[in-house]
């Protein structure tokens, strides 16, 4: 059952919004610390602006858009959140120790810097690669 | 006074949330029944408001803007079904 349509409206909203959830679900992860939010949210909210792109264009432009490999980035999410606690054990420190200090950053000014933000970048990639591989997955299947 | 017309207000919200959901149960066609739902999730984002002002608290605004971009992919991927019979295409030959 396929009919030849014209997609327009639905594609030129979806290069505006797309851009527009993907800042939502960086301030997501981004205030995962001191506010409602974090690494889960922010992944599933990423993902779903790849969905939005999936379902206004189709599998072969978004691969060409955004050319990654899903399964890829689990592993690269899996290695940062290991090695956010193995790299505890040189310091001498028990495993998922976690440090901050505090910075002067050019225009940020006084800005807390905490390696939990290294783990929780683990668990925003792994949720994308999880979501992203089930979806596309499915999709592809006939 | 702001609180007995916060409660007035959600009251009416959940009024309309009920014939709105008539619609889905009673709907003749599935599109009715899309549309009803897509109304409902704007009815959530209005009692969310609502019980976030109630309880004095700015930690439910993520879970608005959270609820109107599901409501919007939920309805367009819907739709998509609805007109084209799948969800994601592979390749789109025009």
């Amino acid at each position: 059952m396929r009919t030849r349509t014209n997609d327009l409206i639905l594609q030129t909203i979806t290069t505006v919004v797309a851009f527009i959830i993907i800042l939502f679900s960086l301030s997501l992860f981004f205030a995962g610390h001191y506010n409602p939010g974090g690494g889960f949210v922010g992944g599933l909210m990423t993902s779903g602006a790849i969905v939005l792109l999936l379902l206004a264009y189709d599998i072969k432009t978004v691969a060409s858009i955004l050319p990654i490999d899903y399964k890829i980035l689990i592993a690269v999410g899996l290695l940062f959140a290991v090695g956010t606690g193995a790299g505890a054990l040189i310091f001498n420190v028990p495993f998922l120790t976690h440090a901050y200090d505090y910075f002067y950053l050019p225009l940020l000014g006084k800005t807390s810097l905490h390696t939990a933000v290294l783990f929780d970048t683990g668990v925003y990639l792994v949720v994308i690669g999880v979501t992203m591989t089930i979806i596309q997955t499915i999709g592809e299947s006939e | 006074m702001l609180e007995i017309i916060i409660q007035i207000t959600l009251v009416c919200v959940s009024l309309s949330m009920l014939g709105f959901l008539y619609r889905v149960i009673k709907g003749p066609t599935t599109p009715d029944r899309v549309v009803a739902l897509d109304a409902i999730g704007m009815g959530l984002v209005a009692i969310i408001a609502l019980i976030s002002l109630i309880l004095d608290t700015f930690a439910f605004l993520d879970v608005i803007l959270l609820i109107g971009i599901l409501a919007f992919i939920g309805t367009v991927a819907f739709s998509k079904f609805l007109e084209k019979g799948e969800i994601i295409e592979r390749e789109r030959d025009y």
